[in-house]
C-alpha cells in the first residue's frame, strides 16, 4: 500500500508540474528572464506549492509516524557550509541553460523531445558524479 | 526570445497539486519530495532502505505526461533546447549541482521552504540568482 501511495504521489507530482507550465522549459526559461520576455507565472507555482505544503506538512507531522514507513526522515543538516552555495549556484546554471531543473526533465521523458533525451542522461551522469564525490569524502 | 503566456491561474493549481504531492508522500513514506535526492538514490551505492519507493515515485512522474493526457485529450505543450552540447552540459550541472547541494526545486525550493529551512532559504536564493543571471548572459549578452 505504501509503494502505492508513492507511486500515486509521483504521478500527481508529475501533473502538477504539467499542469502548472513547469514543463515546458520555454515557460521556465522566461520566468528567469527578467529582462526580457518575463513571464511572472512560475512565482505562483511556487507560492501554491509552498502554501499547501506549508499546511499540510503540519498537519501529517502532528501524527506520530507516517503510515508505512516506521518514522519520519527529515533532513536534519543545519549548518550553513559552502556545498549549499556552490550546489545550488552550479545547480542554477544549468537550469538557466536549458529550462529544465530535475523534475520536469524526468517528467518530460516520456515526451521524447530529443534535447530531453540528452539532457536525462547527462543529469543522471552529472549526479553520479556529485555522489561518488560526496561518498568518498565522508 | 518568444514569450509565454501569463497563466496564473494554472500556474497556481498546478502549484497546489505539486504541494499535495509533498504531502501524500511525507504521509505514506515519512520522506521529503526531492526529486534530485529520490533519483540520485536510484544510482548505486544503495545504502538506503525503500528503493522500491523511491522508484515507485519516480516511475509516477515519467509515466504522469502520459496519464494527464489521456485523461484530458489534451497534448502537453513543450520547448525543449535542441543543440547537444547545450543540453549536456546543462544536464551534467543540474545534476552534479543538485545532488552536491543537497536538493533542487522541488527539496529546497518547494518542500525545504515550507519547513522554513534557513539551508534551503540560501540554496534557493543561491539557484534563482544564477539561474537569472545565465539566462541575462545568454540572452542578453551573448544572443541578444
Amino acid at each position: 500500500m505504501g509503494i502505492v501511495l508513492q507511486l500515486l504521489a509521483g504521478l500527481l507530482f508529475g501533473i502538477g508540474l504539467v499542469v502548472s507550465g513547469m514543463a515546458d522549459p520555454a515557460k521556465v526559461m522566461n520566468f528567469l528572464d527578467l529582462a526580457g520576455t518575463w513571464d511572472p507565472s512560475l512565482a505562483f507555482v511556487m507560492a501554491g506549492a509552498v502554501a499547501v505544503t506549508m499546511g499540510g506538512y503540519r498537519l501529517v507531522l502532528s501524527r506520530p509516524r507516517p503510515f508505512f514507513a516506521p518514522a519520519f526522515d527529515l533532513p536534519g543538516k543545519t549548518a550553513l557550509d559552502a556545498r549549499i552555495v556552490i550546489g545550488p549556484a552550479v545547480f542554477g546554471i544549468g537550469w538557466g541553460l536549458a529550462g529544465f531543473c530535475p523534475g520536469p526533465a524526468l517528467t518530460s521523458l516520456g515526451l521524447a523531445a530529443p534535447g530531453t533525451l540528452m539532457f536525462v542522461p547527462a543529469m543522471i551522469a552529472g549526479m553520479a558524479v556529485a555522489r561518488w564525490l560526496s561518498m568518498r569524502n565522508v | 526570445m518568444t514569450p509565454t503566456a501569463f497563466t496564473p491561474w494554472s500556474a497556481l493549481a498546478g502549484g497546489a497539486l505539486i504541494g499535495l504531492a509533498a504531502v501524500l508522500l511525507l504521509a505514506a513514506s515519512g520522506r521529503i519530495a526531492g526529486i534530485s535526492g529520490m533519483a540520485a538514490r536510484l544510482l548505486p551505492p544503495y545504502r538506503e532502505a525503500d528503493i522500491a519507493g523511491r522508484l515507485a515515485f519516480v516511475v509516477g512522474l515519467v509515466v504522469a505526461p502520459l496519464v494527464y493526457t489521456a485523461a484530458t485529450g489534451r497534448p502537453v505543450a513543450q520547448t525543449v533546447g535542441s543543440a547537444p552540447l547545450l543540453m549536456v552540459l546543462a544536464g551534467l550541472l543540474v545534476g552534479f549541482g543538485s545532488v552536491w547541494g543537497n536538493g533542487c526545486t522541488s527539496g529546497h525550493g518547494v518542500c525545504g521552504l515550507a519547513r522554513l529551512s534557513p539551508r534551503s532559504l540560501v540554496a534557493t536564493l543561491t539557484f534563482m540568482a544564477t539561474a537569472v543571471a545565465t539566462v541575462f548572459v545568454t540572452r542578453h549578452l551573448i544572443g541578444g
